[in-house]
């Protein structure tokens, strides 16, 4: 998918495009209330830093001491290479379990790994019970943001989604009605679920244990129910030590909404009593990463969509845009690393402002990996033709000093002249949203020798 | 199974990565003058309440007052002497019928100044699910154990056994629905913390 094609879409309705950035900037400062309250912030992302650089260097070791105590503890640990592995992995447990309905909290691996349309398809129903993410579900379009799945959502829409499948009154906007109406839906959900699926933001190496954040409490209904939990995580959420969750847990939420925590931060150390715990550890391109000097940090991401939030480009075009899981900046660095011919656009997508890396709790350098990808997808021959053709041009203008001397004549004696059609066609890309400023009389050069003169 | 396993610690280990080395944990955190006062305005910031009491004999009379409770027609507690309970956890066979508990008294371990988090177990429950599915909780924390930020709560928690914890910090809440804040999502629609100070009187 081509973002700026998609994004023109989206930008067409002004006043939405509008609503989106506003929404997305509120909880970008109420982000920086949260960093700005606290004395230690800068150290706790330095902190964050060098931990997650830690454990990316150190990850096999880590993984088979996670696997080692989470075993101990009760739980089993099943590896997958990639989507398939790992969605064949949960529909297999599902099936020894005779599970036929399955709640799911949060998890944007298994919307990496497209679990529920294979479940789906396998005769399981799958209830996302995050709010934001049922929403989605029912109106069966992909989350737009990982921590507000229905951020692009308007109230109309949900009053009228609830109506026709809830029976709610029709034209009803109130958040608080609506949000009751899932709540008994969901509720239902959750006594009638035979198995409870959660994603992991942290498992600890030292502990085999792992911790789950949610603000509603589904993944804790979710799992505290049935007697089947299956947890799915990619092996970069690892982190050495119990100790280190005090680092994460306070920046995770502070930097997600703007909360000092989340509501609930669960903490699960091998399965309940009578019940059975089951971790999938998934690779799906992780370890690939691992191996690039350039976008090794990425893997040191939390989801917390802070970088999307900041975003002036994501708050502008919405997360469904950008044709991936993961949207925004950090989007932009993984979707072309797993696949750089589908994703080209998407580094360019992009003003390079900074922005994202300034509020990254663990201090991922996104702005820099972007201008890396531009660079790799050049370099990989993936430049659409227009970009090539005007680069080449400016690249022979720069390098000649007398064409370039002469460009600037011809730009400022003859272009005011042209036509509009001879600039503003299909070549200028550039010229769609903007005019060209009013060409100066003399360059620069002239000025000077005219000043040297005098 | 253990191909894929074999496979993907080798595709790892077949990068060659200079190590680098471990922060310290030991900064200058945050810490309050009034850790008590701070843990009430960071939890009534985040939709729930705290309320001092000198005894669980006071804990008793404030929760008198207290709507929610009055009305609740289920009310469970592992709180002996408070929350005048209806029915009993340790009871229960089957998790799914606690669905019908309207009011729930249950023990903190400790509280958290710096985000108005409890730490909760279920050590000695036989069930966990009322934290999350009653439809009001009140946690009862000693006001002696409140820690001013989260690296001191991690230094309490060692994890050996096998067990689930959890930090809650306030009522169960959504935003959904264009970001406006909707207390009560899926778990308890309001949250109460009782610190007390004597809590064997
Ligand atoms: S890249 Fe950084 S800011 Fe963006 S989601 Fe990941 S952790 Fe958050």
């Amino acid at each position: 998918m081509d973002h700026a094609v998609a994004a023109a879409k989206f930008v067409a309705n002004d006043q939405r495009a509008h609503w989106h950035d506003q929404a997305l900037w509120f909880v970008r400062q109420k982000r920086d209330r949260m960093a700005n309250s606290l004395p230690e912030w800068e150290t706790l992302r330095d902190t964050a830093s060098a931990i997650k650089a830690y454990t990316v260097t150190h990850l096999a070791e880590l993984l088979e001491q996670f696997e080692e105590n989470a075993t101990q503890l009760g739980a089993t640990v099943h590896w997958a290479r990639n989507a398939a592995e790992h969605n064949e992995i949960v529909h297999g447990l599902l099936h020894d379990h005779g599970v036929k309905k399955l709640v799911k909290s949060k998890s944007m691996l298994t919307e990496e790994c497209h679990l529920n349309p294979f479940l789906e398809r396998h005769g399981i129903e799958v209830t996302d019970t995050d709010l934001g993410e049922w929403l989605v579900q029912l109106r069966r379009e992909p989350p737009s943001h990982i921590v507000m799945p229905a951020i692009h959502i308007k109230k109309e829409e949900v009053g009228e989604l609830f109506h026709n499948i809830l029976g709610t009154d029709e034209g009803a906007t109130d958040p608080t009605y609506l949000a009751e109406a899932a709540r008994h839906a969901l509720r239902q959900k959750f006594l009638e679920a035979d198995a409870g699926l959660t994603g992991v933001n942290f498992a600890i190496a030292e502990t085999g244990g792992f911790v789950v954040c949610t603000n509603e409490g589904n993944a804790d209904l979710g799992v505290s129910l049935p007697k089947l939990h299956i947890a799915s995580m990619g092996i970069e959420k690892l982190i050495p030590q119990a100790a280190h969750l005090g680092v994460f847990l306070r920046l995770l939420a502070r930097s997600a909404t703007g909360q000092p925590i989340t509501t609930y931060s669960s903490h699960f150390h091998g399965p309940r009593p009578g019940g059975e715990l089951h971790i999938v550890l998934v690779d799906n391109g992780r370890s690939d990463l691992l191996g690039s000097d350039q976008f090794r940090r990425s893997l040191s991401c939390i989801r917390c969509g802070a970088c999307m939030n900041t975003c002036p480009v994501y708050r502008r075009s919405g997360g469904h845009t950008y044709g991936t899981t993961v949207p925004g900046p950090i989007g932009s660095i993984l979707a072309p690393a797993r696949d750089a011919k589908a994703h080209h656009t998407l580094p360019y997508a992009c003003s390079l402002c900074g922005s994202c890396t300034d509020v990254c709790p663990v201090k991922i350098d996104l702005h820099h990996q972007l201008l890396s990808w531009r660079k790799e997808i050049g370099v990989r021959g993936l430049v659409p033709f227009t970009k090539r053709f005007s680069m080449g041009i400016a690249s022979r203008v720069f390098q000649h000093p007398a064409i370039y001397r002469m460009s600037g004549w011809f730009a400022r004696k003859l272009v005011p002249k042209l036509p509009r059609f001879l600039i503003y066609n299909r070549l200028n890309t550039w010229g769609r949203q903007r005019e060209l400023p009013d060409f100066p009389k003399q360059s620069f050069r002239e000025q000077y020798k005219r000043r040297q003169k005098k | 199974m253990s191909t894929s396993r074999d496979a993907i610690l080798a595709a790892i280990r077949s990068k060659t990565l200079e190590p680098t080395p471990l922060p310290t944990l030991e900064q200058d955190w945050i810490r309050f003058d009034d850790p008590i006062a701070q843990f009430g305005s960071v939890l009534e910031f985040v939709g729930g309440k705290c309320v001092r009491c000198e005894s669980l004999a006071a804990v008793q009379e404030t929760l008198d007052t207290v709507v929610e409770c009055q009305t609740a027609v289920v009310r469970c507690s592992t709180v002996s002497g408070v929350g005048r309970p209806t029915l009993s956890i340790d009871d229960i066979d089957d998790p799914h019928s606690l669905d019908t508990v309207d009011f729930a008294v249950l023990r903190g371990q400790f509280a958290v100044a710096e985000n108005g988090a409890v730490w909760v177990t279920d050590a000695g429950l036989r069930h966990r699910v009322p934290f999350f599915l009653s439809q009001h909780l009140a946690l009862i924390v000693p006001s002696s154990e409140v820690v001013p930020n989260m690296h001191e709560a991690f230094q309490r928690l060692t994890f050996k056994d096998r067990g689930f914890g959890c930090f809650i910090s306030g009522p169960s809440k959504t935003a959904d629905i264009e970001q406006s804040l909707v207390i009560g999502a899926h778990g308890p629609r309001s949250h109460i913390v009782f610190l007390v100070d004597s809590i064997d009187a």
